[in-house]
């Protein structure tokens, strides 16, 4: 076995790491949202304000519920073009699956602000969907709904996050042991049944993992809404920079942050014992 | 091409009916032929096991006829209607999987109801029914267990009471057994084989192990390559083997290669008469049919040779001996439990227990 000092020294590179990248960093700004602005000038004074403006500043209740709507919206997108795209290649992709498989995860090697610019020129008003519907005489004018949107924030994040979504449902669906589908097959069960009952249960974890990582990414997104959202896409994330940049008062930026954290912590707890509970070994 | 009159053996015994016929099917895969010109019945309330080797196509032929592969060429049928055609899920056959197959996100429980809510069979029907297969298979204690929980043997009762509990006309059975260790695998056997009589439904049984398929079956298939070697009982098949690969897989044999001369028989060392054409011979000498001749006086219908013992192996109740008659030819001989042997006997068997074989 290994000696006391090798484990001790084997662990301090990891502690430190944490430490000072996530544990002082969430400190810090727990601190922070508990002090206040006075004149410009952050006055380390222990208050409970900031959480206080949060509760009842209905503009703030306003984003952060539209920040929960758009990332739903982008967590049901994501499954339903991600779900069906993992079963294909898991069960009828054939010969084509490993072209398929590295097709699906190549944008993700792309630059989030290129994906993000390209979404720009495609939904503009001189974009190529508007250039596109004006060609085919569809429409005699730019609509203008399709840029600067919630709209457009959905379907970029959507666009961005199927990949993750995909790669945990593929995997659970690959996991899946054939003989089981023959098995439900011999005792009666024709395909869609045997979907209901046996693959949609037993890819229920990788669903859900993939569920979590879109909804978590999608709640803590300012880059689509700053590219392609406009003033009615704004998100919570867009808030806070604008609480620590512009308007300067960074004890609510802070208090906000931690409500975003609070919220993350649950949901990832709450797939974990989701997934717990779904998990069959 | 059914049933072929060339071997009259394919046949089923005398006064059953066909449940499954399977007739001249053939399977590739790409280029390589798995099965050549399968023709096989079986009865209703058979128990026939498919046995042979890995490779020689055994769960193929299974597969086939429960629907998970389509043949080449050739026709199933059951009860008068053509099996091929449809799907799995139309079938009326169920199969126990080799490494069970149970879902593991279901109970013990469900994974036997799995059959009958697909079927949805009324919720009243289906609790006497689930409850009925259970007690059965003895399982009733462990309903609500998860497969992760049970024991390899408790997973694969579960199994089967998931495949009986649709009534199926005939059971499919993929190496079932041969997951577990040797003492339950005979319990088992036992146990299934009496489940199979009390019940009364066909089971197609596959094995690669011979001395299980001796034990459980009416009928044995062997095959061999992808091709029916011999179909028969398992006194007749171990008793007249057609071919020398047939005796030698099923039990132990001596393979005496010789030729016939004059109504003179040569093998090697071994000579005795019979009266057949010239030619060369293979006889399938069974090691038991063979005994020390005390006082060196054979009978009439009995050949005698000379030989020295090489090696003994001692098996309790009976051993076996290995026995030098002189250039290069050693036979295995079987005896009751005799004590330490050495040097030079003489031998005997009785002419009639020489089965002659082709290749």
């Amino acid at each position: 076995m290994y000696s006391r000092a090798y484990k001790s020294l084997v662990s301090i590179p990891p502690i430190a790491w944490v430490g000072a990248f996530l544990l002082l960093p969430y400190a810090l700004m727990f601190v922070h949202s508990l002090w206040a602005v006075r004149e410009g000038v952050i006055v380390h004074q222990w208050n409970w304000e900031n959480y206080k403006t949060l509760f009842t500043n209905a503009l703030y209740a306003e984003v952060l519920l539209r920040t929960m709507r758009i990332a739903a919206s982008v967590t049901l997108c994501s499954i339903l073009l991600g779900y069906p795209l993992a079963y294909y290649l898991a069960f009828h992709a054939g010969a084509r699956k490993e072209l398929l498989y590295q097709l699906v995860i190549v944008p993700l090697w792309v630059s989030y602000l290129v994906r993000g610019y390209a979404w720009k020129t495609i939904l503009g008003s001189d974009g190529v969907l508007n250039g596109f519907l004006q060609y085919l005489h569809l429409t005699h004018e730019p609509v203008g709904f399709f840029l600067y949107s919630p709209f457009a924030v959905v379907l970029m994040l959507t666009h961005i996050y199927t990949p993750f979504v995909f790669l945990p449902i593929y995997a659970a669906l690959e996991h899946i042991p054939r003989p089981l589908l023959e098995a439900s097959e011999d005792l009666g069960a024709g395909s869609v049944q045997t979907f209901w009952r046996v693959i949609l249960p037993l890819s229920m974890p990788g669903l859900l993992a993939g569920a979590t990582f879109a909804f978590v990414l999608s709640l803590g997104d300012f880059l689509a809404p700053l590219l392609v959202g406009g003033p009615s896409g704004t998100m919570i994330a867009n808030v806070v920079q604008s609480l620590f940049g512009a308007a300067f008062d960074w004890p609510l930026g802070a208090a906000i942050s931690v409500g975003i954290l609070v919220i993350t912590i649950s949901l990832l707890f709450l797939s974990e014992l989701l997934e717990k509970r779904w998990a069959f070994k | 091409m059914s049933a072929s009159p060339a071997n009259p053996r394919q046949e089923l015994p005398a006064g059953s009916a066909a449940l499954l016929e399977v007739r001249a099917l053939a399977k590739r895969f790409g280029a390589v032929e798995v099965l050549k010109d399968i023709s096989l019945n079986i009865a209703s309330g058979e128990f026939l096991t498919l046995l042979g080797e890995s490779g020689s196509g055994k769960t193929t032929l299974l597969r086939l006829i429960a629907g998970f592969d389509e043949p080449s060429s050739g026709e199933i049928w059951m009860s008068g209607e053509r099996l091929d055609l449809l799907p799995p899920y139309k079938r009326r056959v169920n199969t126990v999987f080799q490494n069970y197959a149970l879902f593991p996100h279901l109970s013990a429980r469900d994974n036997v109801a799995y059959g009958l809510r697909v079927k949805k069979v009324p919720a009243n029907e289906l609790s006497g029914r689930i409850g009925d297969a259970l007690r059965m298979v003895k399982m009733q204690d462990f309903a609500g267990y998860r497969p992760s929980k049970l024991s390899g043997g408790q997973q694969q009762r579960i199994a089967l009471a998931r495949a009986l509990v649709n009534r199926p006309q005939l059971l499919l059975l993929d190496e079932p057994l041969s997951a577990l260790d040797a003492n339950l695998r005979k319990q088992m056997q036992s146990e299934l084989k009496s489940l199979q009589r009390e019940i009364g439904v066909a089971f197609l049984f596959v094995t690669h192990d011979q001395e299980e398929a001796m034990a459980l079956s009416d009928r044995i298939a062997l095959l061999r390559d992808g091709a029916l070697e011999q179909v028969a009982a398992p006194r007749e098949i171990y008793a007249q083997p057609a071919t020398a690969y047939t005796a030698e897989f099923i039990g132990q044999t001596n393979l005496l290669r010789g030729e016939i001369r004059g109504g003179i028989v040569t093998c090697g060392a071994l000579r005795w008469p019979l009266d057949q054409a010239d030619g060369p011979v293979i006889f399938s000498l069974r090691p038991e049919a063979i005994r020390i001749c005390a006082d060196g006086k054979p009978q009439t219908s009995e050949a005698k040779f000379r030989a020295s013992v090489r090696q003994q192996f001692y098996g309790g109740s009976s051993e076996l001996l290995e026995v030098d008659c002189g250039s290069a030819q050693t036979l295995r001989v079987r005896i009751p439990a005799h004590g330490p042997l050495t040097g030079e006997h003489d031998f005997v068997f009785s002419l009639c227990d020489a089965i002659r074989v082709r290749e």
